[in-house]
């Protein structure tokens, strides 16, 4: 699998997990430098996506345990909460202006997970 | 660089009208036209929902009610200025001066400083527990302070006063008091008997009304103690709120010398202008067509008008409509139109109904052709339809009485809110009244931009973005347009599924498809979404009945479906053992203890017979649930669309007035449909006799004991909008009962819309109960025993989920929260309350 194009210009990639750890068409959640991070794993897409576990709205680490999809062609996660939607391209949200995640790239080697912060 | 084309408008306040006038000008602003805009406002926080103001103490925080972040005003280039009130205008050099000495000059300066509460200039009123209602610092004190007091009153009974009352209850007072000087509850929108039947309802809610009360003196040293009232009487209070009435925030319009009235407010004309043609006054501080608009909606019409003429449009501000509908401590209470106008002036028709506490008057013309006002006390579904009726001046039925009585049955009322309904009203009918916006304003959007859902018109037009009443309305009139555009309208799923809910369910039954990626690969396209996820999930539970988390199922299932448990504030979750009927062993009842006590989980007994334990860590679900099923617990699905409970009452083996053992039933019923996912959740309950002590005619199926068998009921509903469950089958056998169920379950499987309870659905179904009925016990379509099959075939593969969990070591590698590190959320905090633990509020 291709490395996710990065724009940042120094990037520390981080071993998260191996491949298996997250369910396909799912999340799960890493620690990582003292730091609580959703990957995702949108095998319908080949693609992965990293973002933040806390969700903005009320603060909660779950945005992992999220459902994945798409609108309008846009990969994107619903928090289990209330259900608000991130993009998991940009980290907008969706259907609320106000809030927004990080999000992260992430390389795949040998049935590794990295995500690069 | 284009300082000559700038103009500069100062906004002074920032509340909610303040704030729409912002977002209208913005959205009106054109490209020849550059606004610099500043807004002073007097309080700490941006602009917020005052409407919505009592939710602060149903939890709702500051940030909840928030308008506009601060971002947006960024965003757009406003310049905020918060805790910074302006103190003075100097209309000759154009220029305001704030408290913290900031010198803004304006071109246009818009008033916007609302009102405040007026205090009556009682001897006492400045005694500490003395409280007003109107900024959330206000709340924020009388939270406070209502944690040590015992006994509130309200001074004041009209619309906020009540609603401050409610408060009062609501934050666990002993005694709520309202106290009116007038003869009569909300002297403003409601009459006489209205207001005899508001209270009677009020007071068996246990709120204390007195009315006619003239309050002389407040008593007490500096803490208030009671009230003393004209008539000799006493009231024994600590804490008063006070809500007589608003104040329009005048005095800086006084200051600068606009022309102000004697009793309050800023004199404007039509155009909102003030004496000074450069200032504009809006809101609760204006005074137009000689009166105080002490609602939302006037003030967002007047941002409205001014918004445009400094956009180079016109429009005039109108007398505008007073009709009003609120819930009070969950009453309905409407008014419109005239609510007060006489006989000989019209014809007044009045219905009244004490026990279920309705009061409905409606005034008609006295050609009996048009609708003039009117008052709904205690149920006013009818409200929208007749606002609209007396505001267009639709032509009456012959029988006017109608609107008020037409509906009398379930399928009648459906009836006559129906599309029909709305679509025969004209163009020009004010939809939502926050908003202005009308019924051809949404037509338009619907079948010329082709903005057909609810979220697509709160993002065009605005239209159900304020109160949110309107609704039920717009997606009428969605509807209604898309049928007379000839379009078959069809409850399509998302934007990944074309069909409807039942559609998808025949097709992967037909297809015997078994996995998401199935079912999307063959009837869908993208990558789903947390909408037809669950969806399918659930249809694919229905249909085989396979454990939820396995093959690719589990990441389509919603929250608490993905875990087996019921997410919580902060992100644990509550573990609910199935308990049969309510029956339980002291043995299971140790073993609950135990493992409550291991693990440190809060424990409740629960509305529906069995006990709830709360704050489990996800890493701990498994562990705690291999205790449980260990000594013979299974998953109560608390967290599902699926079978909840069947309640029970204790029933002839030792109740002296049971006829038959509902206990026994109950059990056999509950172990039945265990773990059946359907559209929504399913609650059943049996009763040993016509005293109903286990509430059966509430629940989506309930039994009765007869002294010859069993009585059905089915389609019953607690929760927000309660409904009475229908007899379907009278004097049946244990076997004929179960098999009526097993098809009316069945058939709700195969029918329903998603999230759609069991009322709801009949609500909705064509033919009402007989239609159903006629399909459960008559099988008039000859399904029945088809149905029957396909209930047994799901009920002789059940399986206990969390066992099946449990003894998977796969799926119990899912139940960790971090994929690299075998630790609990170290996030996660509580707090202790009655010798227990609780989850952190949010933040
Ligand atoms: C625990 C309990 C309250 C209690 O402490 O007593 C409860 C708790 C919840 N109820 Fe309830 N309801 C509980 C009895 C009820 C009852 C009373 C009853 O069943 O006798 C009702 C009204 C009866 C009815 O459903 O018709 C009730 C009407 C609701 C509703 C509104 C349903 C409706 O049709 O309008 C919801 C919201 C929903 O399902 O969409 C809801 C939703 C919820 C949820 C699941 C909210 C959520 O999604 O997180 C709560 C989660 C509990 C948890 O985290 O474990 N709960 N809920 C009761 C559990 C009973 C049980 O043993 O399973
Ligand atoms: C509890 C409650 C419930 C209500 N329920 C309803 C309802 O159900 N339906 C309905 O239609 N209406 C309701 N209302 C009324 C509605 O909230 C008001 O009509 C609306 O808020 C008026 O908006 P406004 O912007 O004119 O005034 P406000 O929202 O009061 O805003 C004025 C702002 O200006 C600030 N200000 C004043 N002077 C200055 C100064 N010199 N410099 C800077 N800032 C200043 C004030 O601090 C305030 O923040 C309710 C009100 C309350 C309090
Ligand atoms: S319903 Fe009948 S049998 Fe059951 S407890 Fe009440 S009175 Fe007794
Ligand atoms: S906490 Fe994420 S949507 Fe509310």
């Amino acid at each position: 699998m291709e490395p996710v194009k990065n724009t940042k210009d120094r990037i520390v990639w981080h071993k998260a997990c191996h491949v298996e750890d997250i369910p396909e068409d799912g999340g799960g959640c890493a620690l990582i430098e003292g730091k609580q991070i959703a990957i995702f794993n949108f095998a319908r897409r080949g693609e992965w996506f990293a973002t933040d576990n806390q969700c903005p709205h009320r603060q909660q680490m779950a945005v992992a345990r999220g459902m994945i999809g798409s609108q309008d062609g846009e990969p994107k996660v619903a928090c289990p909460f209330h259900k608000k939607t991130f993009s998991l391209q940009t980290g907008q949200c969706l259907n609320d202006d106000a809030y927004r995640i990080n999000t992260f790239p992430v390389m795949v080697r040998e049935n590794q997970v990295y995500v690069g912060l | 660089m284009r300082e000559q084309n700038t103009t500069n408008i100062i906004v002074i306040g920032n509340g909610m009208v303040g704030y729409k006038f912002c977002e209208k000008l913005l959205s009106k602003q054109k490209n020849d036209l550059v606004f610099s805009i500043t807004v002073f406002g007097e309080e700490p926080r941006p602009a917020y929902d005052r409407v919505h103001l009592s939710e602060f103490f149903a939890g709702k925080t500051g940030d909840d009610l928030t308008m506009a972040s601060m971002d947006w005003y960024s965003k757009n280039g406003i310049r905020l200025f918060l805790s910074d009130p302006v103190v003075d205008i100097n209309r000759q050099e154009k220029l305001v001066r704030s408290h913290h000495g900031h010198i803004v000059h304006y071109d246009y300066l818009i008033m916007a400083t609302g009102s405040g509460a007026f205090v009556p200039s009682i001897p006492g009123v400045e005694k500490d527990g003395v409280f007003v209602y109107r900024t959330i610092e206000d709340l924020e004190l009388i939270q406070s302070y209502a944690r040590k007091a015992k006994n509130g009153a309200v001074l004041g009974g009209g619309l906020l006063g009540l609603e401050a009352a409610k408060a009062l209850l609501d934050l666990g007072l002993q005694q709520a008091h309202v106290v009116e000087f007038a003869p009569r509850l909300m002297p403003r929108q409601i009459d006489d008997a209205g207001s005899k039947m508001l209270q009677n309802q009020l007071e068996g809610l246990g709120l204390n009304i007195h009315l006619l009360k003239s309050t002389q003196e407040i008593k007490g040293g500096d803490t208030i103690e009671g009230m003393q009232f004209a008539d000799g009487s006493f009231l024994e209070v600590d804490m008063l709120v006070i809500s007589a009435g608003i104040r329009p925030r005048d005095e800086l319009a006084k200051i600068a010398g606009l022309e102000t009235h004697p009793r309050g407010g800023i004199v404007v004309d039509n155009m909102l202008t003030t004496s000074d043609p450069n200032i504009f006054a809006i809101g609760e501080c204006a005074l137009a067509h000689h009166m105080i608009y002490g609602l939302i909606a006037p003030g967002y019409e007047m941002a409205e008008v001014v918004a445009t003429y400094l956009t180079g449009g016109t429009k005039e501000f109108l007398p505008f409509d007073m009709s009003t509908k609120l819930k009070l401590i969950g009453t309905d209470v409407a008014s419109f139109g005239d609510p007060f106008i006489e006989e000989p002036a019209c014809k007044t028709i009045r219905y009244e109904n004490k026990a279920k506490g309705v009061y409905k008057r409606i005034n008609v013309s006295i050609d009996g052709k048009e609708l003039l006002g009117g008052i709904l006390v205690g149920d006013a579904e009818q409200y929208n339809m007749l606002l609209q009726t007396c505001k267009s001046k639709t032509i009456l039925p012959p029988d006017s009485e109608d609107l008020i009585l037409g509906s009398r049955g379930g399928e009648e009322a459906s009836a006559a809110t129906s599309v029909g309904g709305v679509m025969s009203l004209p163009d020009d009918a004010l939809i939502c009244s926050c908003e202005a916006v009308t019924k051809g304003m949404i037509c338009q959007e619907v079948s010329e931009n082709g903005h057909t859902t609810i979220d697509a018109i709160k993002k065009c037009c605005k239209a159900g973005t304020g109160c949110g009443g309107c609704l039920p309305m717009v997606k009428d009139i969605i509807q209604g347009v898309l049928k007379q555009n000839g379009v078959y309208v069809k409850n399509i799923i998302c934007e990944h599924f074309d069909y409807s809910r039942q559609e998808l369910l025949d097709l992967v039954k037909i297809n015997g498809i078994r996995t998401y990626n199935g079912v999307l690969n063959h009837f869908g396209h993208g990558d789903g979404c947390e909408v037809c996820k669950p969806l399918v999930g659930s249809l694919l539970a229905s249909l085989w009945n396979e454990n939820i988390l396995q093959k690719d199922r589990a990441p389509i299932q919603d929250s608490n479906d993905r875990y087996l448990a019921n997410i919580q504030k902060g992100g644990t979750y509550s573990v609910v053992p199935r308990i049969p009927g309510g029956e339980i062993t002291p043995e299971k009842l140790i073993v609950i203890g135990q493992v409550a006590q291991r693990y440190g989980l809060y424990t409740k007994i629960t509305g529906g017979q069995r006990i709830d334990l709360f704050g489990a860590h996800l890493n701990d679900l498994p562990a705690i649930w291999e205790q449980l099923i260990a000594v013979g617990f299974e998953s109560g699905h608390a967290y599902g669309k699926s079978l909840r409970t069947v309640k029970s009452c204790v029933g002839s083996t030792w109740c002296r007035f049971g006829v038959q053992d509902s206990v026994s039933f109950a059990i056999e019923v509950e172990d039945r449909y265990k773990g059946l996912r359907s559209p929504h959740k399913l609650k059943s309950a049996v009763s040993g006799c016509v005293r109903e002590c286990a509430e059966a005619q509430s629940k989506d199926f309930g039994i009765i004991a007869t002294e010859k068998g069993w009585n059905l009921y089915v389609c019953g509903n607690g929760g927000s909008k309660p409904q009475h469950a229908q007899l379907i089958a009278t004097d049946v056998d244990k076997e004929t009962c179960i098999r009526l169920i097993d098809r009316f379950l069945m058939f709700y499987i195969k029918t329903a819309d998603p999230l759609t309870r069991t009322a709801t659905w009949l609500n909705k179904m064509e033919g009402g109960i007989n239609y159903l009925k006629a399909v459960v016990v008559d099988d008039v379509l000859g399904i029945g025993e088809e149905l029957e099959k396909n209930m047994q075939a799901l009920i002789e593969v059940y399986k206990c989920e969390w066992k099946e969990v449990v003894e998977s070591p796969e799926l119990r590698k899912r139940f960790s929260h971090f994929v690299n590190a075998p630790i609990k959320d170290p996030n996660i905090e509580f707090e202790t309350m009655r010798d227990q633990k609780k989850a952190k509020e949010w933040v």
